[in-house]
């Protein structure tokens, strides 16, 4: 139990952390602990966790991909056209528009991998490129889900929101055997020791290359989140997801140098930031001061997570974080 | 000892540096066998005068870069400058409206403090601290201006600075080349350029060599943040106010700019005389996609597919060498 | 130990060899690694590899392990031609390197880097009978006490060895390469070791093994090839030659005079550095010691007892610390590298790791000499630069030129005139040779001596103990962070200072080195 701890001490502290604010939310929330708050909240929550899943992949093998939120709005104006009708369309729509997802993430990992340009840049230019297809899409937001489907996935089974079913599904179901793969040290091992890595003999393009079309793929699932919470296309949400994701995984244990962190991490980092908002909002401050609140809660955070540095005896070691 | 001022003449450096020129002129050619009118003197002068908003951004955004840091509170740095220097202009106060420019300056700089103590001092990655400066910028400005457009007025000064021309040549322009002119006399003199490029090689061993690392790096997100709050002076002074997310559109083309210009975005290496080639580049594309105009979901793609082949571009060109 | 001759003492002429180099080079831009070798190994055989630091050792395991590919020439394995475009190529060959830098992850557990790139583990799941396997080979090798679960970064330099060797085993390789693989391990781990390595050899494995520890490829070599420059120099059976011969083909030279005479000390000396009860952080507790002008000190012991710290500290690296100091004149230790650089400080480090910490490799030759002068008081100018160039005899093709085109030795050099250009009054050297080849050693040797002539005072950390021996006028051994023992003139010998580094009172008897 101990070791688990020690090995996985941003999580906890992250989970804590979540625990405390939820509780102060739900506490402060006038309807309280009910099904129907708890599902808006997870509903949210969800939205983001996926975008901030997206940004875990590709940051674990050392980079980072802007192009997150470009990826969640043209997935989601994709998603305006293909998820209606019912039944048998409603399966294929669905897949289509997560496929759209890895397909752009994929592209983002060809160019980094193949053009030996840095994430950063190329991730930059193909959100632009991701947005005007959007754009092309939808040039104003509109066009609608089925809303039945919607429904069904974002209320509640038996008390539980949808969410958070999807949520556990995720985790339980994907991420734990991925991790235990090959290709989930795989994904580590790039992001710990590309040298140690290449040297084991795992073929590092191909894996990267992967790692960004599994952030892609995430990133499709956020956006098609998306479309069964709003059931409208809108291109124009992408800028806020991209910067709140790079957030959420730092504030949920991932090293953005790569190889440190997880999923969970991801998913909590979410919650928080979403949590914090929600907090605010039904918290009495002032409207105008919340975004303020927000800003310094989030800078706060981050510097008290990094405050160890300024601890540091020996002034060397603050080099090799 | 350093003799090499000649080598570096015809050296990679220079290519790099000289590739966005070249393709900026090849762009205004190409254009002009559509449309004449983008080699007449009225709209290249013009495009000189929209290139200085970016351009003097983009100097100081080169500084940080070459450090190995990113400064993304661009947006509300420029932001808050306009709105300081607008509601400072626009009072009746003569003393203020004489001290508008400075304190919006000054403001930059500050700012530029508060993101020198998150990255040199916690350690922070300043991918993310200055993304939490700007959410707290944004917050202040929220609360200060409740949302709507900041009241205020541009001095006579700044109308002048952003609009005003010497003998044909807009005066905004001559800002900017004077900028850059101190700039580069300020990284050649004293060995500043030289800490920067090593820092943004190998901070340890640069520390380790004796140089206080500490000042550099803070002084140079102050120099970034005086030169966005110009930015944001010159904006305000072309727009005769401030007015809401005015920031936003400028940060992504300045990162563009700086790494067309040939900079690393990992640091080390890279030139002003670059990130200014790489500003009339992005300036000129922009321009001539708008008059062409293209509606803005082509602008997007094209925009992001031209960035990527120049890239590759880069890549070609450094992989024959 | 007894040299081993089971079964496979001459050369094996008659057998086709298990991987084959012909006429292989492998050329770094201006700089060649390796030239024009032809080198075999063959199965059921261990076969050492000997050659100085720049020998081209490592180069030739990285070209037989996939990890670089030969400029020209062919590689052969089971005389057919073979291209080994990656790691994984090679791996699915059989030929499995434990590398020297280590292949392991530090983010991940043991268990999971035993299982990195493994046969078929590529997308699947690690199976019961691998996990078996894994800890069973390292049992073997006195591994009980490395969990499976734990994080490498948390185990030591030895423990990490012992995982590199389980997993090199365990992919059931058919030529084993080991470079520098026991270089951390304690004498009864390292034995444990070369019993698997003879249980391979003697089912069919070809094993490549390099070492700088002579008793070790006798005791355990069937054959030996000797490297020098870059080129594949001999090869023959173990116990054919002897040692002054076998070091007469590394070096190509009679080893003359590798250490210069040192100058006396002058009694009117004057005192440049004093420290008092030094403590820090309860790895130096309570150090004390004294240099004087043109007086070499040297600092030893085994690795980790608090003399590095002691280095950090008189750079103003070390927060917290408490004593009395007293450098030139100021009553206090340097807050940072900067002030300890300044000219009434006068102190200059030359770190051990030249390339991550003392130089900066993506910089010309010209931008990394001139970092610590930049600024500097002293202000040197050029004459001082190309004295220095010249007195170390630095070569180069361009001072442009990147510092990773060098090589390791004029690396260091660079590294030194960096901060001999601003004339410190102590120098402080960790390792300066570690990693190079024996002429750059005798000029860094002969260098110290003009230095020591010219009042310059030198604290010397060094694990190796004739340079310990030759070149200090006094020596502190350390131990557990204090000094155990001071040693100079006649009580400064190899005896004393293995003792005294292993905390034991000095003996009569002689101690095997």
């Amino acid at each position: 139990m101990l070791d688990l701890y020690k090995h996985h001490r941003r999580e906890c502290i992250a989970f804590i952390v979540l625990f405390a604010l939820l509780s102060l939310y739900i506490a402060t929330h006038p309807r309280g602990a009910s099904t129907y708050v708890m599902t808006i909240w997870a509903n949210q929550c969800l939205i983001l966790a996926l975008a901030a899943m997206a940004q875990f992949f590709v940051v674990l093998v050392r980079g980072i991909d802007l192009s997150v939120g470009a990826i969640m709005a043209l997935s989601n104006c994709v998603a305006s056209y293909v998820l209606v009708g019912s039944g048998i369309d409603l399966f294929y729509g669905s897949i289509a528009v997560v496929l759209t997802g890895t397909l752009c993430g994929a592209l983002n990992g060809l160019i980094v991998v193949y053009g030996r340009i840095q994430p950063i840049i190329v991730t930059l230019a193909t959100g632009s490129v991701f947005i005007g297809i959007a754009l092309l899409l939808r040039p104003t937001p509109g066009g609608t889900i089925n809303y039945d489907f919607a429904d069904a996935m974002t209320l509640d089974i038996a008390g539980i929101p949808t969410a958070v079913i999807i949520c556990a599904v995720l985790l339980i179901g994907f991420w734990i055997p991925l991790r235990r793969s090959g290709l989930g040290r795989a994904f580590y091992a790039i992001g710990s020791s590309e040298q140690a890595a290449f040297q084991s003999g795992i073929s590092v393009n191909t894996v990267r290359i992967f790692a960004f079309a599994m952030g892609g793929t995430f990133a499709g699932l956020a956006g098609s989140y998306f479309s069964y919470v709003t059931a409208t296309g809108d291109a124009g949400i992408a800028a806020n997801f991209t910067l709140n994701s790079i957030a959420a995984v730092v504030l949920g244990g991932v090293a953005l140098s790569g190889g440190v962190g997880s999923l969970v991490g991801a998913l909590l980092g979410a919650c928080i930031l979403k949590t914090i908002s929600s907090l605010m909002f039904f918290s009495g401050l002032p409207p105008l001061a919340q975004p303020l609140i927000e800003g310094v809660v989030l800078a706060g955070a981050i510097a008290i997570g990094s405050s160890e540095v300024l601890r540091m005896k020996n002034r060397l070691q603050v080099f090799d974080r | 000892m350093s003799n090499t001022a000649t080598a570096r003449f015809y050296s990679a450096e220079f290519f790099e540096a000289a590739f966005p020129y070249v393709a900026t002129v090849l762009m205004i050619l190409g254009a002009s066998t559509f449309f004449p009118e983008f080699l007449s003197a009225n709209y290249l002068l013009q495009q000189m005068q929209i290139a200085a908003f970016l351009g003097v951004i983009a100097l100081g955004a080169t500084i940080v870069i070459l450090l190995g840091h990113i400064d993304l509170s661009v947006p509300w740095v420029l932001g808050g400058a306009a709105i300081i220097s607008t509601a400072m202009a626009g009072s009746d106060n003569a003393i203020l409206i004489a001290l508008a420019v400075p304190a919006a300056l000054a403001f930059g700089a500050l700012v530029g403090v508060v993101n020198g103590i998150g990255v040199a001092w916690f350690r922070i990655p300043s991918m993310v601290w200055t993304l939490a400066v700007n959410s707290m910028l944004l917050g202040v400005a929220v609360l200060n201006t409740g949302g709507f457009n900041p009241k205020g007025e541009a001095s006579p000064l700044m109308v002048t600075m952003a609009s005003g021309k010497i003998a044909q040549i807009p005066m905004a322009f001559v800002i900017w080349m004077a900028l850059a002119l101190i700039l580069f006399v300020f990284l050649k003199r004293g060995g500043y350029g030289r800490y920067l490029s090593s820092i943004g090689f190998n901070e340890k061993a640069t520390y380790l060599s004796g140089v206080s690392t500490l000042r550099v790096i803070f002084s140079a997100f102050m120099i970034a943040g005086a030169c966005s709050a110009l930015g944001g002076v010159l904006l305000a002074g072309y727009a005769n106010q401030a007015y809401q997310s005015m920031g936003d559109p400028y940060l992504m083309p300045t990162i563009a700019a700086v790494v067309i210009g040939g900079t690393s975005i990992l640091g080390g290496k890279g030139t002003l005389a670059g990130t200014i080639g790489g500003v009339a580049f992005i300036t000129l594309l922009s321009s001539i996609l708008s008059v062409m105009q293209i509606s803005e979901a082509w602008r997007n793609i094209i925009f992001g597919c031209i960035i990527i082949t120049m890239l590759l571009l880069q890549t070609l060109r450094r992989k024959r060498v | 130990m007894p040299p081993n001759h089971t079964g496979s003492s001459r050369l094996k002429t008659n057998t086709t060899p298990l991987v084959r180099l012909e006429n292989v080079t492998k050329r770094y831009g201006a700089t060649v690694a390796v030239s024009n070798v032809d080198f075999a190994c063959h199965s059921r055989e261990i076969h050492a590899v000997l050659g100085e630091n720049g020998a081209g050792k490592s180069t030739l395991m990285k070209l037989l392990s996939g990890v670089i590919q030969p400029t020209e020439g062919k590689l052969y394995i089971d005389e057919t031609p073979v291209v080994l475009s990656s790691p994984r190529k090679a791996i699915d060959l059989g030929l499995i390197c434990m590398f020297q830098e280590l292949s392991l992850v530090p983010d991940l557990s043991v268990k999971e880097n035993l299982l990195l790139g493994g046969k078929g583990s590529a997308y699947g799941f690690s199976r019961q009978t691998d996990r078996q396997l894994a800890r069973t080979l390292l049992d073997q090798i006195d591994g009980h006490n490395i969990k499976l679960s734990t994080r490498v970064s948390e185990l030591s330099l030895a423990e990490r060895q012992q995982v590199e060797i389980a997993k090199a085993l365990s992919r059931k390789p058919r030529l084993l390469i080991l470079d520098e693989a026991t270089s951390a391990l304690n004498a009864s781990v390292v034995e444990k070791v070369f019993e698997l390595i003879r249980v391979q050899r003697d089912s069919g494995t070809g094993i490549l093994f390099i070492s700088h520890r002579f008793h070790e490829i006798e005791a355990i070599a069937d054959k030996i090839s000797v490297f020098r420059n870059g080129a594949h120099i001999d090869t023959f059976a173990n116990g054919e030659h002897d040692y002054p011969a076998i070091i007469n083909k590394m070096v190509g030279q009679t080893l003359t005079e590798l250490f210069p005479s040192l100058p006396p000390l002058s009694a009117a000396a004057k005192t440049v550095l004093n420290i008092d009860s030094l403590s820090w952080n309860s790895i130096v507790n309570d150090i004390s010691l004294t240099v004087r002008e043109g007086e070499i000190l040297g600092l030893g012991g085994l690795d980790g007892q608090g003399q590095s710290s002691v280095m950090q500290a008189l750079f103003g690296l070390l927060k917290g610390t408490t004593g009395q100091v007293a450098i030139n004149g100021t009553g206090d230790l340097p807050t940072s590298p900067k002030s300890a650089k300044s000219l009434q400080t006068g102190l200059a480090w030359v770190p051990e790791d030249r390339k991550a910490e003392g130089l900066i490799l993506d910089q010309s030759i010209v931008e990394n000499m001139e970092l610590a002068a930049l600024g500097h008081a002293s202000n040197p100018d050029s004459t001082v630069f190309s004295d220095l160039m010249q007195a170390l005899d630095l070569k180069y093709r361009s001072l442009d030129q990147p510092v990773s085109d060098l090589s390791g030795g004029n690396q260091q050099k660079v590294a030194l005139i960096k901060w001999l250009v601003i004339s410190p009054k102590c120098l402080l050297l960790s390792d300066p040779t570690r990693g190079i080849d024996v002429k750059t050693k005798t000029q860094i040797y002969g260098l110290l001596k003009t230095l020591s002539e010219s009042g310059m005072a030198v604290i010397l950390l060094s694990s190796d103990y004739e340079e310990l021996i030759h070149l200090c006028h006094k020596v502190h051994i350390f131990y557990d962070g204090t000094v155990v023992e001071s040693l100079s003139g006649e009580s400064l010998n190899a005896q004393n200072i293995i003792a005294a580094s292993l905390n034991m009172h000095q003996s009569a008897a002689p101690a095997h080195a």
